[in-house]
């Protein structure tokens, strides 16, 4: 929670930041030191090794791209033409990237907001769900649900990703099967109908999150003293005042958190429409950039094009990150009288 | 104290104070709070169960059996399913090659990355602002901006394709996340015991290694489990860097099912490669779910 503090500065608000204000107090011992053999074999490696790695294969590739994306490059002869902003303006002309990009869209809206609410739901039932008198406590055999629902999170996606698409289904599958049971005749076909789809997608991916992001609101609920618990329940506060008056607030960041990752992967989504519907679905309802970026560089070898559609969802990546801390600041700064 | 009090007096070991929990009588607004919670949880952990046991039931059928009905007991419970997928699949290549690709990545990326944050943290080296929004660019921007170039970086060092390639592009990216948390963890350590280090003639590795290190424990224990579930699951490095089917990694091999689905595809065997997929996972979560669920609150607090 300590990164409740931090105040100005574009960027993200996560732990990354506390690290950087924590890093311009110098250690006040450790000055400037001598340049002996040993200071300087030790810089070298602690610092030089993992820095070389992270350029080379990181960062280097992040400014490659910026330029690759204004050439025509195919990748595999050694011709490369600069021709500016074509690729962009292209792909702003191309209906199927418009329709990749749309559909990301959609999924970083609604993936974030649905996973955290039923993740906040949860974590409010198993900490404040237990009896109203005495101390406030948790729901009885909370670490049952804790175990089961945290579970999907070690599961790698790939694989629940396919055993998704094997219940999805139309015949044969768990999901039609238990409509079945329950005498449901008008069955879709899921993954493979054009508005079903996308739902579908989603669902999985929510399942797949709700366990660890739940585990991680238990933890800053836990966070909380008990006392300001105690003292809001002595003030007549029933439960669900608790959870909105008293919970929320002091959540604020870990939620914004959340939602700026849980927006980075739904804008990626890569591994779950791979074992979904690694075609796009029908009428590419489902397809999403990333796909279509792996799709142009790795099997049409477009690779001027493909890194242009890398630099698209960057941008998209960045602006969304902006517009959740902007919106979390608008609103926290109304709820807490200017605490930001 | 007649046993019935003994036992009411429970103290929650994350709380210091003693505190004596007097026997309440719940209200009815609580039993409606209390029954609504446990059908909402209750039903959720169906949702995530059964999948698990349907899959568990359809490895044991043929496909055939799979698509007469979704809810039919094999008539044959055996491993056919399984001897199959681990065959035709190689999966034992592809586990060796996920377990070292894996373990090395996640030994590396500890040791440079406790290094890199121990240095940042406690030493005052010029530049460790360019160097910190460098590792957030890392942390915040998407892999698929850097897929391509990194392509032809490794083609051009002719590490395309084999496992320490794939190997250094895990440790790459794993760094900055690994810096971040153990930043933090490192700036909490006293500074005293570190001087002592000096003053007894400890050289700046020796201090690092066998003080301030084993001092950071709690910390790197955390990381590498994120690491790991982390690494283990990465999947868009492997299917785009290391194509030479020799060199899969376990997801890979799982993709290849999906993109053939709906083919000539063995649903049975299919069922039993997810099985072999989970199980070792899932056997780990048992017997680690406390540290696991410990580290991801531990994420929350820094």
């Amino acid at each position: 929670m300590s990164y409740s503090t931090v105040s100005g500065g574009p960027g993200l608000e996560t732990a990354a930041v506390t690290a950087a204000k924590a890093g311009r107090r110098k250690p006040s011992r450790l000055g400037r030191r001598k340049l002996t053999f040993d200071y300087v074999s030790f810089l070298l490696v602690f610092l030089g090794l993992p820095l070389a790695i992270f350029l080379i294969f990181v960062i280097s590739p992040f400014v490659q791209a910026v330029y690759y994306a204004m050439t025509n490059w195919t990748g595999f002869t050694p011709d490369m033409q600069f021709i500016g902003f074509d690729n962009y303006v292209k792909l702003f002309n191309d209906d199927i990237f418009l329709r990749a990009m749309l559909n990301n869209i959609v999924l970083a809206l609604i993936v974030p907001l649905v996973t955290i609410v039923i993740a906040l739901i949860f974590a409010s039932m198993i900490t404040v769900g237990g009896p109203s008198r005495g101390q406030v406590r948790g729901l009885k055999g909370s670490s049952f649900y804790r175990v089961i629902s945290f579970f999907p999170y070690v599961i790698p996606a790939i694989v629940i990703a396919i055993l998704w698409n094997m219940i999805y289904t139309p015949s044969g599958g768990l999901l039609n099967g238990i409509l079945g049971l329950f005498g449901v005749t008008d069955q879709p076909a899921w993954l493979g109908d054009e508005r079903t789809a996308m739902g579908a997608t989603i669902f999985v991916i929510v399942w797949s999150m709700v366990g660890f992001y739940m585990i991680l609101f238990v933890a800053a609920i836990k966070g909380i003293p008990a006392e300001t618990l105690e003292a809001a329940r002595i003030d007549g506060a029933g439960r669900f005042r608790t959870v909105v008056s008293i919970l929320l607030p002091q959540m604020r960041d870990n939620v914004q958190t959340a939602y700026i990752y849980l927006g980075i992967m739904a804008l990626d989504a890569f591994v779950y429409m791979a074992g979904l519907n690694s075609t796009g679905g029908p009428g590419n309802s489902t397809l999403v950039m990333s796909q279509y970026l792996f799709r142009t560089a790795f099997e049409k070898g477009q690779f001027g094009l493909a890194t242009a559609m890398g630099v698209v969802l960057a941008v998209i990546t960045l602006l969304f990150a902006a517009l959740i801390i902007g919106i979390f600041r608008l609103v926290g700064g109304k709820d807490e009288g200017g605490r930001a | 104290m007649s046993t019935e009090t003994r036992a009411a007096i429970t103290i929650d070991p994350r709380t210091r104070s003693v505190v004596p929990e007097r026997r309440v009588k719940a209200t009815r607004g609580d039993k409606a709070v209390g029954t609504v919670s446990h059908v909402v949880m209750g039903i959720w952990s169906l949702v995530v169960i059964l999948p698990m046991i349907w899959t568990l039931i359809g490895s044991f059928k043929t496909t055939k059996e799979i698509f007469a009905s979704p809810f039919g007991l094999p008539s044959n419970w055996n491993f056919d399913n399984y001897v199959s997928a681990w065959i035709d699949n190689a999966f034992g290549q592809m586990f060796l090659n996920t377990v070292i690709v894996v373990g090395v990545s996640l030994v590396l990326v500890m040791v440079l990355g406790a290094m890199c944050a121990y240095v940042l943290a406690r030493f005052s080296v010029p530049g460790s602002r360019v160097i910190y929004y460098l590792m957030l660019a890392g942390l915040t921007f998407p892999i698929f901006l850097a897929i391509v170039p990194l392509f032809f970086i490794l083609q051009g060092m002719g590490l395309l394709n084999t496992l320490p390639g794939l190997i250094l592009t895990y440790v790459a990216f794993a760094l900055p996340f690994t810096v971040f948390f153990l930043f933090s963890f490192f700036k909490s350590l006293p500074y005293e015991i570190q001087d002592a280090a000096y003053v007894d003639g400890a050289s700046e590795w020796r201090t690092f290694f066998q003080v301030m290190l084993p001092m950071a424990k709690p910390g790197m224990a955390a990381v590498a489990i994120m690491n790991f579930l982390g690494l283990w699951n990465q999947f868009l490095l492997p299917i785009s860097l290391n194509t030479d089917k020799n060199n899969w990694v376990l997801s890979q091999g799982m993709a290849s099912y999906a993109s053939s689905a709906g083919y000539s595809l063995d649903f049975g065997q299919m069922f039993a490669a997810v099985m072999i997929t989970i199980i070792p996972v899932l056997i780990v979560y048992i017997l680690f779910q406390r540290q696991l669920q410990g580290s991801v609150s531990q994420g929350t607090s820094k």
